[in-house]
């Protein structure tokens, strides 16, 4: 079982009114991968992402985790275990003043006795590069640091996946590399399988496979290379490609022989490089 | 900075009083309460300041910090002071007449009785506050109420309302800065104007702020489902309070200094 989630035809509308923001989706997330979830505003991929643990359920298709149906109430708390979720508003998922009370947090609820808890939190907040801010209120962290808090909270529960909707987005840049160098290591180092929807083409670039939606339907999937190299295609969907990619394109257009599959700027330079020999 | 306050004020510190299991600095401070009513003479009175002070001592709370939180309740010690003074009668000779006020030296001894009272009252429950912070408070009141559970007061719900109100104070303190500022960019004049105008322009400061909080709750809601949240059966706690040896020390302490207080009544007559 190779699996981590598989969501088939998945289909959901928030009311009988409004339209399907997810309209017949299908994907599957593979073991210690590392996903990227592109597209527009409203194309459906926070919902989707929702799905993946049980907050919402598909009003018709199926959502698995790790082989339990989403739909089955006995697996919930497996489920919600197994796939950790982090927000785009890290003061909105902070529940206790205190640093360490909150990774905590989500270990009190799943009843682990106390020493354990202890031993728990400890390497979360190691592994998330904020252990020594665990004595600190969460207000007087900067948004980076809040939000690897909110990073450790989830990991303290030791999930199989980690799903990151828009978690850097409120970020300044330099927060959002410390939280995404974390989320490296742990996909890295510890196996965390990672979906990550994000809105950064250069923090897409980086991941293992990317897939695109547009009105609530999967509409293109493949490596970063495969995905950005269709530059036009991409375009038409309301979303950016990588500065590299844009550049090696527009330079093809100028008549210049560069190779495919440019979406990093190292490539890029290389290409380049030589270009001018 | 407006983000800077706290609620209760916490003084973080090393001592016996603050190492005391909160649960029984709550139970302690309602004894104390109820001693401070017992006791009807000024012996006593004078013991339990004493051991109120030495306490405060202990605890390295600055002296100046009792004052601080007795200036909201000084009306109320004046009037009650003022009343007795006023209309408490005696048994002999009025001291002096104020046109129909008679004061009787009975009247001045039990003003000064009851001020001191609630002086050492507001002091008593202060240095509560004061060495214990606000989660280890909530905690314990949470432990404390558990009993009450059977009979369906929602107490872990109750301590959770308190846990996440205090944790979004700072939040939402910060966030109406933020909101004043824009509307202040956007021309409203909050400091100016008559009482009624700058009631009327707290409404654009506080319809965004309410809006806010409820799109905060709901997203706070949904993380706090992600991690498995579902109400208090079988939750564990990172931190157990535990008796300890120490704690079983200012128990006894206290139960013997609050006897002898207690027994001043055998040794002076009260004021009354």
């Amino acid at each position: 079982m190779n699996e981590m989630i598989a969501a088939k035809n998945v289909r959901f509308r928030y009311t009988l009114e409004n339209p399907y923001a997810v309209d017949g989706a299908s994907m599957t997330v593979r073991k210690g991968e590392f996903v990227a979830v592109l597209g527009a505003n409203g194309c459906g991929k926070s919902t989707l992402a929702k799905h993946f643990n049980a907050i919402l359920l598909p009003e018709s298709g199926t959502v698995t985790v790790e082989g339990m149906d989403t739909a089955d109430e006995a697996h919930l708390y497996d489920i919600r275990q197994k796939v950790g979720m982090v927000f785009q508003n890290p003061d909105n998922q902070i529940v206790a003043t205190v640093v360490e009370e909150d990774v905590a947090f989500a270990l009190e609820n799943l009843g682990v006795p106390p020493a354990q808890i202890r031993a728990r939190i400890d390497e979360a907040m190691q592994m998330a590069g904020i252990y020594k801010h665990r004595e600190k209120a969460p207000h007087k962290l900067s948004g980076g640091q809040k939000q690897r808090v909110a990073i450790a909270g989830v990991i303290a529960m030791r999930p199989d996946c980690l799903v990151l909707d828009e978690a850097t987005a409120m970020l300044d840049p330099r927060g959002r590399e410390k939280v995404m160098d974390t989320i490296h290591r742990l996909n890295k180092e510890f196996g965390i399988t990672v979906v990550a929807i994000t809105h950064y083409m250069e923090e897409a670039a980086q991941a293992d496979r990317v897939l695109v939606m547009n009105g609530g339907k999967v509409v293109m999937e493949g490596t970063p290379k495969e995905v950005f190299s269709q530059t036009e295609k991409v375009r038409s969907l309301r979303l950016d490609v990588p500065q590299a990619a844009e550049l090696r394109d527009e330079l093809v257009k100028a008549g210049l022989p560069l190779p495919e599959g440019i979406i990093t700027e190292e490539e890029c330079a290389a290409a380049l490089y030589q270009l001018l020999k | 900075m407006l983000k800077d306050i706290t609620i209760g004020q916490h003084f973080p510190g090393d001592s016996i009083v603050h190492r005391t299991d909160p649960r029984l600095k709550i139970l302690l401070v309602i004894a104390y309460i109820v001693l401070l009513f017992t006791v009807t003479n000024f012996l006593g009175l004078a013991l339990s300041v004493v051991l109120l002070a030495w306490l405060y001592l202990l605890a390295k709370i600055p002296l100046k910090m009792i004052g601080k939180s007795l200036k909201p309740i000084l009306p109320i010690i004046l009037f009650t002071a003022v009343l007795n003074v006023f209309f408490m009668g005696g048994s002999g000779e009025p001291l002096f007449q104020l046109g129909f006020l008679e004061v009787y030296p009975e009247g001045i001894s039990y003003a000064i009785f009851m001020s001191v009272r609630i002086v050492a009252l507001i002091a008593g429950t202060s240095l509560l506050t004061y060495t214990t912070s606000p989660i280890v408070l909530t905690d314990a009141i949470e432990r404390l109420l558990k009993p009450f559970a059977k009979l369906h007061l929602p107490v872990h719900e109750l301590a959770m309302m308190m846990t996440i109100a205090l944790r979004f104070i700072p939040t939402l303190i910060e966030e109406t800065d933020k909101i004043m500022n824009a509307q202040k960019a956007r021309g409203a004049m909050l400091d100016t104007g008559s009482v009624k105008d700058r009631v009327k322009a707290m409404v654009p400061i506080l319809i965004p702020l309410f809006i806010s909080a409820f799109r905060r709750a709901d997203e706070l809601a949904m993380a706090m489902e992600c991690r498995c949240y579902r109400g208090g059966d079988g939750r564990t706690r990172l931190k157990v309070l535990k008796f300890q040896r120490h704690d079983w020390g200012v128990l006894a302490f206290c139960i013997v200094t609050f006897g002898v207080v207690w027994a001043t009544r055998f040794v002076m007559p009260g004021v009354l």
